[in-house]
């Protein structure tokens, strides 16, 4: 019977995981953390992506704040979205890397309503790449617990 | 050549500011069976050196050069470009300027591929640079190097 069930999620999970590649909210880079994980390190995945967004949350908060100032730090905003961008690309967060490639460029021009577009980009793709992997964890753990009761 | 170097653990000291890519090298680098010491900052990896941050080495003025290597054992050093503080170029040129570290192996990692920024690295002693997100197979170039400096070792060792 469970036999049945596993087999559905799995395919779930890998419907999930394309569409996410094929929708570029993912890149490879995300197969590279699949990779990496293995028996010996079974939720490496799931504490990559934990991470991740405690990270992004952080500085999506800071960047809100710098850019309602009156005067905006555009070295600090720089300095936020470099580190967004870092982090994007090394889990494969394809769309929420190039929001913020957009970010810096509007903030190099010092373009603030550029700046206030791109923002709002970077948050979408943050909200999106987030719910997703979050279904994808959940599947995971499913999968996971199902297997452990054969 | 001969010998089963290949059984002999490297210990390799990594450093990055991000906690996400600390993680990231460091699953890659014992994916890869090394032995791995991660720091945060250029000084954090100064200070498990055993260096100072400016000229002067902290070393008794007894103890052998080559011993303190030995104890410390670390054959590579992975850094990231991009640090507050101490960048990853400074640190280079800090461990190229001390004589018992000079001879370690140092390998530079940036999110930016920006030439004049590759060929400095390079040019000051940098072993490899590599762009992010790291791969295994960025990794796995990172054993001949090691091997080199290994045998580089043994050789002056026979003097």
């Amino acid at each position: 019977m469970n036999h049945m069930a596993i087999a559905a999620l799995k395919t779930q999970r890998r419907n999930l995981v394309q569409s996410m590649f094929d929708e570029g909210v993912l890149d490879n880079q995300f197969n590279q953390l699949q990779d990496l994980q293995d028996s010996s390190n079974p939720n490496f995945v799931e504490e990559v992506i934990s991470l991740f967004c405690n990270d992004a949350e952080r500085i999506i908060t800071e960047l809100n704040r710098y850019l309602n100032d009156q005067n905006v730090d555009f070295s600090k905003l720089d300095s936020y979205v470099h580190q967004l961008k870092g982090s994007s690309s090394s889990i494969g967060a394809y769309r929420l890397k190039l929001a913020c490639v957009n970010l810096r460029q509007a903030s190099e021009e010092r373009n603030m309503e550029e700046c206030a577009g791109a923002f709002n980009s970077i948050r979408r793709e943050y909200y999106v790449v987030r719910s997703k992997l979050q279904v994808l964890i959940q599947l995971e753990r499913h999968i996971v617990n199902l297997e452990n009761q054969q | 050549m001969e010998m089963a170097v290949d059984k002999t653990q490297f210990h390799v000291l990594a450093v990055d500011d991000s906690l996400i890519d600390r993680k990231l090298i460091e699953r890659l680098l014992k994916t890869s069976s090394f032995q791995v010491t991660v720091v945060d900052s250029g000084s954090k990896a100064l200070e498990f050196l055993g260096l100072n941050d400016d000229e002067h080495e902290q070393r008794d003025s007894n103890s052998d050069e080559d011993q303190d290597h030995q104890d410390l054992g670390v054959n590579l050093i992975i850094t990231d470009y991009c640090m507050p503080g101490m960048t990853g170029y400074d640190l280079l040129k800090r461990i190229k300027k001390s004589s018992c570290f000079r001879d370690i192996p140092v390998v530079i990692m940036s999110s930016e591929n920006i030439p004049s920024r590759i060929n400095r690295c390079l040019e000051d002693g940098a072993e490899e640079f590599l762009l992010k997100p790291v791969q295994l197979s960025d990794v796995n170039k990172l054993r001949p190097h090691l091997m080199k400096a290994r045998s580089n070792e043994r050789l002056f060792d026979q003097h």
